[in-house]
C-alpha cells in the first residue's frame, strides 16, 4: 500500500493506482475526457492536470501512478487555470453547435465547459473539418465534433477486439476513423455501438429513427405496435433521474401507450419462444451426434446478439454452422407480428408498423438484413435505442416520474422470468438450462433460486458443467452426460473463448453477448455505463425475474397457445419459415 | 533488399511475384512484438510504395487490425501508399536553401506539377518531396531530380528544369513508337 496526500487529505491505496483513481477514493473528482475504466491510461485529453509538490510541470493524473509521500493538489490556481485552458483549446477546435447537437445536455465536454465557467471561446483558430459518415444503418460519425480522446479506439480494439477505428494521419488533420479515413460500411465493423456509448461528445451516435416513428404514430391509417427488449426496463429510468438499476417496467408501458402506440408488447415474449426453439435445436444437435452418429456443429452458439453474428460472419466464418439458426427475439417478434398477429386481427401487413425499443445499435442493422422479411416485407420497421425512447418521452411532454404503472398487452406481452434475464450476460444460457433440464429429466433445475451461479456476474468468460441424471425415456441417451457450457460477453472475451475451443476445450452450448455485461450494457443504453452501473442493472434484472411466478419459458401459457394455434411444434415447418435464418461469410476487406 | 531482376530475361519482377516474395519475408515477423514497422519498411523497399493489398496481407498475417496498420502508415511521412514517380524531385529546405528562397521554389514546383509534397503526378512521372540539406549550401537553393543536382534554382526556372525531363520522356515514347 502507498500513502499519499491529496489536497492535504491522506489516502492509502494499492501500488500502481493512479492519482486520478486515488482522488476519487477521497471524494475528489478530477475532470477527464479520455479515462477508460480498467484500461491502460492514454493521457490523450490532458484535462486531468494536477499539481504535485516538487514537480516542475503539472501532471496528467490519469497516467501518473501514486508514490509514497506524494503531495497532490488538484485545486490550486495553477491547476485550475491549466485545466480550463485545455478545455478552451478543445472547444476552439470543436466543430459543433450545442443547441442542435444530439448530445445537448448529455455531453461531457459541454458539462466541463459549464463547470469551469467558460463563457467565451477566447481562442480562435482552425476548427476540425466536419466529415459525416452515415454509411451504416446503425451509427453516424461526425469528425468535426471529435476531440480525439480515443475512448472509441480503446473500446473498439481492446474491449471488442474488432479494430474498426484507429487514429489515421497525424496532427491537426488526423482523424479517428476506419483505415484510410474511409466509411464504416467499408470495413469489418460489427455495429455494436460501444463507440457511441463511450464517446464523451457528439462524434458518434446511433442513427436516429425518432422521426420515422413519429411519422408512423401520426399516421391514422397505421397500426403501430411496439416491442421492448428486457434490458430497457432496468435502464430507461436513468434518463429521468432514477438511480441505475431502478426497474421502470410499468411506467415504461404507460409512457409507450401515451406516446400513441396501439399495442405495447414485449420482446420478452419472443425471448421465451427463442428458448423453446433454441433449446430444442440444441437437443436435436446432441441427439444427431450421440444417437445418429452424424457430424454436427458443436458447440451450438447463441444467436440473439446481432453484433456477435456480424463478428462470427467477419472474423470466424468457419463457425457460422455453430450459430443457432434461431432469429433473435426482436426478429421473431417482427415475423410473428406481421403474420400470426396480423392474421388474428385480419389486418393487411402494410397497415402494421413494428417498432422495437432496444438497448442496442446493431439491432438497427439487424432489422434491415435481407433475410429478415418472413412476412414478405421488412418484419421490424424501426428500432429505437433506450436513449431515443427517453427523448421521445421528453418530446411528448410526458412527466415520466409521475406515471402510473401499466401492463403489457396480450397476446404478445406475457413473459417468464427466464425471458427477463436475456438482458444479462449468462442469462440466455440460464434460461435455456432451466427449460432444457426440465424437458430432459422431467424435473425442475435443482439449483437455488433457479440460478446457475457460475454464469452470473461480470467475469469475461464463465463456464459451468451440469451432470444430467434421471432422464426421461425419450432422452435416455443423455443419461450421465455432463453438459458443458460457456458464456462470454464483450467480443475480446469471445476471442478468448474461440482460442480455448481451438485448443481443444469442448462445450455443448456457448452464449456470447456482444457488449460488456450483456444487453444491459448495450451500445444504445443511457450514458455513462461503467461496471458499477452494469452491476446495478444486472441486479435489477435478476430481481424482475425472481419477482415473477412464471420463471420458465416453457411454462408461458401464451407460448403454449402460440404453438397450439399457429406454429405446431418447435422446429416445425412454420417455425422454420418464420423463426429461423441462415448466415454468410463476410469479407473483412471490401 | 533490392528489386531482384530475373537473371535470365532481366525483366522487372511483377507485383504478384514481389507479393509472393514478400509473403515469405513476412513470416519472419509473425508473433514478434514490434514487427509492424520493420515489415512496412521492408515492403516499401521491395515495392517502392505500400500497395493496399500488401497492407491487408500485413494486417492478416501479423494479426493487427487494418485500421491500425493504415494508422501507422499515415502517421509516418516516410511511408507512402502511392507509387513514386519515375523522377523524384526533392527540394532542399535546409537553413541555407530556406533563407535563399527554397520555399518559393517548392511553391513553384507544386504549381508546375499540380501536386503537393509527398504527391505523385497522375502520369506517374514526377514525385515531389522536401529534404533537409543536401550538403550543397554554397549552391543554394538546390533541388535534386533523382541523382542530378540543380543549383541556384529560381522559381521562374522551375518549368525549364521539369520540361527537360518531360522532353526526355517524349523522346523515349517516340522511339518506342518507331
Amino acid at each position: 500500500m502507498v500513502t499519499l496526500s491529496i489536497n492535504n487529505i491522506n489516502v492509502e491505496v494499492p501500488e500502481g493506482t493512479t492519482v486520478l483513481e486515488a482522488a476519487k477514493k477521497v471524494g475528489i473528482n478530477i475532470p477527464t475526457l479520455c479515462h477508460f475504466e480498467g484500461k491502460k491510461p492514454l493521457g490523450a485529453c490532458r484535462v486531468c492536470l494536477v499539481e504535485i509538490e516538487g514537480g516542475r510541470a503539472l501532471a496528467a493524473s490519469c497516467s501518473t501512478p501514486v508514490a509514497h509521500g506524494m503531495k497532490v493538489f488538484t485545486n490550486t490556481k495553477r491547476a485550475r487555470s491549466a485545466r480550463k485552458t485545455v478545455v478552451e483549446l478543445l472547444l476552439s477546435e470543436h466543430n459543433g453547435e450545442c443547441k442542435t447537437c444530439d448530445r445537448n445536455n448529455d455531453c461531457e465536454l459541454q458539462n466541463l465547459a459549464y463547470q469551469m465557467g467558460i463563457e467565451d471561446i477566447r481562442l480562435k483558430g482552425e476548427v476540425a473539418k466536419p466529415h459525416i459518415d452515415k454509411s451504416t444503418p446503425a451509427l453516424v460519425r461526425d469528425n468535426g465534433k471529435c476531440i480525439k480522446c480515443r475512448r472509441c479506439v480503446t473500446v473498439c480494439n481492446e474491449v471488442q477486439a474488432v479494430g474498426a477505428l484507429f487514429p489515421q494521419g497525424r496532427g491537426f488533420s488526423s482523424m479517428i476513423s476506419p483505415a484510410f479515413m474511409s466509411d464504416l460500411e467499408t470495413v469489418a465493423c460489427v455495429q455494436c455501438g460501444q463507440c457511441a456509448a463511450v464517446c464523451p461528445v457528439g462524434a458518434i451516435s446511433e442513427r436516429s429513427h425518432i422521426d420515422d416513428v413519429w411519422k408512423a404514430l401520426d399516421d391514422p391509417t397505421k397500426m403501430v405496435i411496439v416491442q421492448t427488449a428486457p434490458a430497457i426496463r432496468a435502464a430507461l429510468g436513468e434518463c429521468f433521474g432514477y438511480e441505475p438499476g431502478t426497474l421502470v417496467t410499468g411506467k415504461m408501458v404507460t409512457a409507450l401507450k401515451q406516446l400513441g402506440f396501439d399495442k405495447v408488447f414485449d420482446t420478452n415474449f419472443t425471448a421465451d419462444l427463442t428458448i423453446i426453439e433454441e433449446g430444442t435445436e440444441l437437443l436435436m444437435r446432441l441427439k444427431d451426434k450421440i444417437v445418429n452418429g452424424k457430424k454436427v456443429a458443436l458447440p451450438q452458439f447463441t444467436s440473439c446478439s446481432p453484433g456477435w453474428i456480424n463478428f462470427v460472419e467477419y472474423f470466424y466464418p468457419e463457425y457460422t454452422e455453430n450459430l443457432s439458426t434461431c432469429k433473435s427475439p426482436q426478429q421473431m417478434f417482427g415475423a410473428l407480428a406481421k403474420t400470426y398477429y396480423a392474421e388474428m386481427l385480419c389486418k393487411d401487413i402494410d397497415e402494421i408498423v413494428v417498432v422495437s425499443v432496444m438497448p442496442c445499435t446493431a439491432k438497427k442493422f439487424e432489422c434491415q438484413r435481407e433475410e429478415m422479411n418472413a412476412s414478405g416485407i421488412q418484419d421490424v420497421d424501426y428500432v429505437l435505442t433506450t436513449r431515443e425512447l427517453a427523448k421521445m418521452i421528453k418530446q411528448a411532454g410526458i412527466d415520466f416520474t409521475s406515471l402510473p404503472d401499466s401492463k403489457m398487452d396480450s397476446p404478445l406481452g406475457l413473459s417468464s422470468g427466464a425471458a427477463d434475464i436475456f438482458a444479462n450476460t449468462g442469462g440466455v444460457m440460464e434460461a435455456a438450462i432451466r427449460t432444457v433440464y426440465e424437458i430432459v429429466t422431467g424435473r425442475e433445475l435443482p439449483l437455488e433460486n433457479l440460478h446457475v451461479e457460475p454464469l452470473m456476474g461480470l467475469d469475461g468468460v464463465k463456464t459451468a458443467t451440469l451432470k444430467i441424471e434421471g432422464t426421461q425415456p425419450d432422452w435416455s441417451f443423455l443419461e450421465g452426460v455432463e453438459l458443458k457450457v460457456a458464456v462470454a460477453h464483450g467480443l475480446s472475451n469471445a476471442r478468448k473463448l474461440f482460442k480455448s475451443i481451438e485448443n481443444g476445450e469442448e462445450y455443448h452450448f456457448v452464449e456470447v453477448m456482444t457488449c460488456p455485461g450483456g444487453c444491459i450494457g448495450g451500445g444504445g443504453q443511457p450514458r455513462f455505463t461503467d461496471d458499477s452501473v452494469r452491476q446495478k442493472r444486472l441486479a435489477a434484472i435478476y430481481a424482475e425475474d425472481e419477482g415473477k411466478e412464471l420463471r420458465k419459458s416453457h411454462e408461458n401459457p401464451d407460448i403454449k397457445r402460440l404453438y397450439e394455434r399457429y406454429l405446431g411444434k418447435p422446429l416445425g415447418e412454420t417455425s422454420h419459415h418464420l423463426l429461423h435464418t441462415h448466415y454468410k461469410k463476410k469479407e473483412i476487406f471490401k | 533488399m533490392s528489386l531482384e531482376k530475373c537473371p535470365e530475361c532481366s525483366k522487372e519482377p511483377t507485383e504478384d511475384e514481389l507479393l509472393a516474395q514478400f509473403e515469405e519475408i513476412l513470416d519472419g515477423y509473425v508473433g514478434k512484438p514490434g514487427g509492424l514497422i520493420p515489415a512496412l519498411q521492408t515492403a516499401q523497399k521491395l515495392f517502392g510504395y505500400l500497395p493496399k493489398r500488401v497492407l491487408q496481407l500485413i494486417s492478416m498475417k501479423l494479426d493487427i487490425p487494418y485500421s491500425e496498420v493504415t494508422g501507422v502508415v499515415s502517421f509516418y511521412s516516410f511511408f507512402t501508399t502511392v507509387p513514386k514517380g519515375k523522377y523524384m524531385v526533392r527540394v532542399c529546405l535546409g537553413t541555407a536553401c530556406y533563407v535563399r528562397g527554397g520555399k518559393d521554389v517548392l511553391a513553384a514546383l507544386e504549381k508546375e506539377l499540380e501536386i503537393g509534397v509527398g504527391g505523385t503526378t497522375s502520369d506517374g512521372l514526377f514525385s515531389l518531396d522536401v529534404g533537409r540539406c543536401f550538403g550543397a549550401c554554397g549552391l543554394a537553393p538546390v533541388i535534386m531530380v533523382n541523382d542530378e543536382t540543380h543549383q541556384r534554382v529560381k522559381p521562374e526556372k522551375v518549368k525549364e528544369i521539369i520540361d527537360f525531363y518531360r522532353d526526355i520522356e517524349m523522346t523515349i515514347i517516340k522511339e518506342k513508337a518507331g
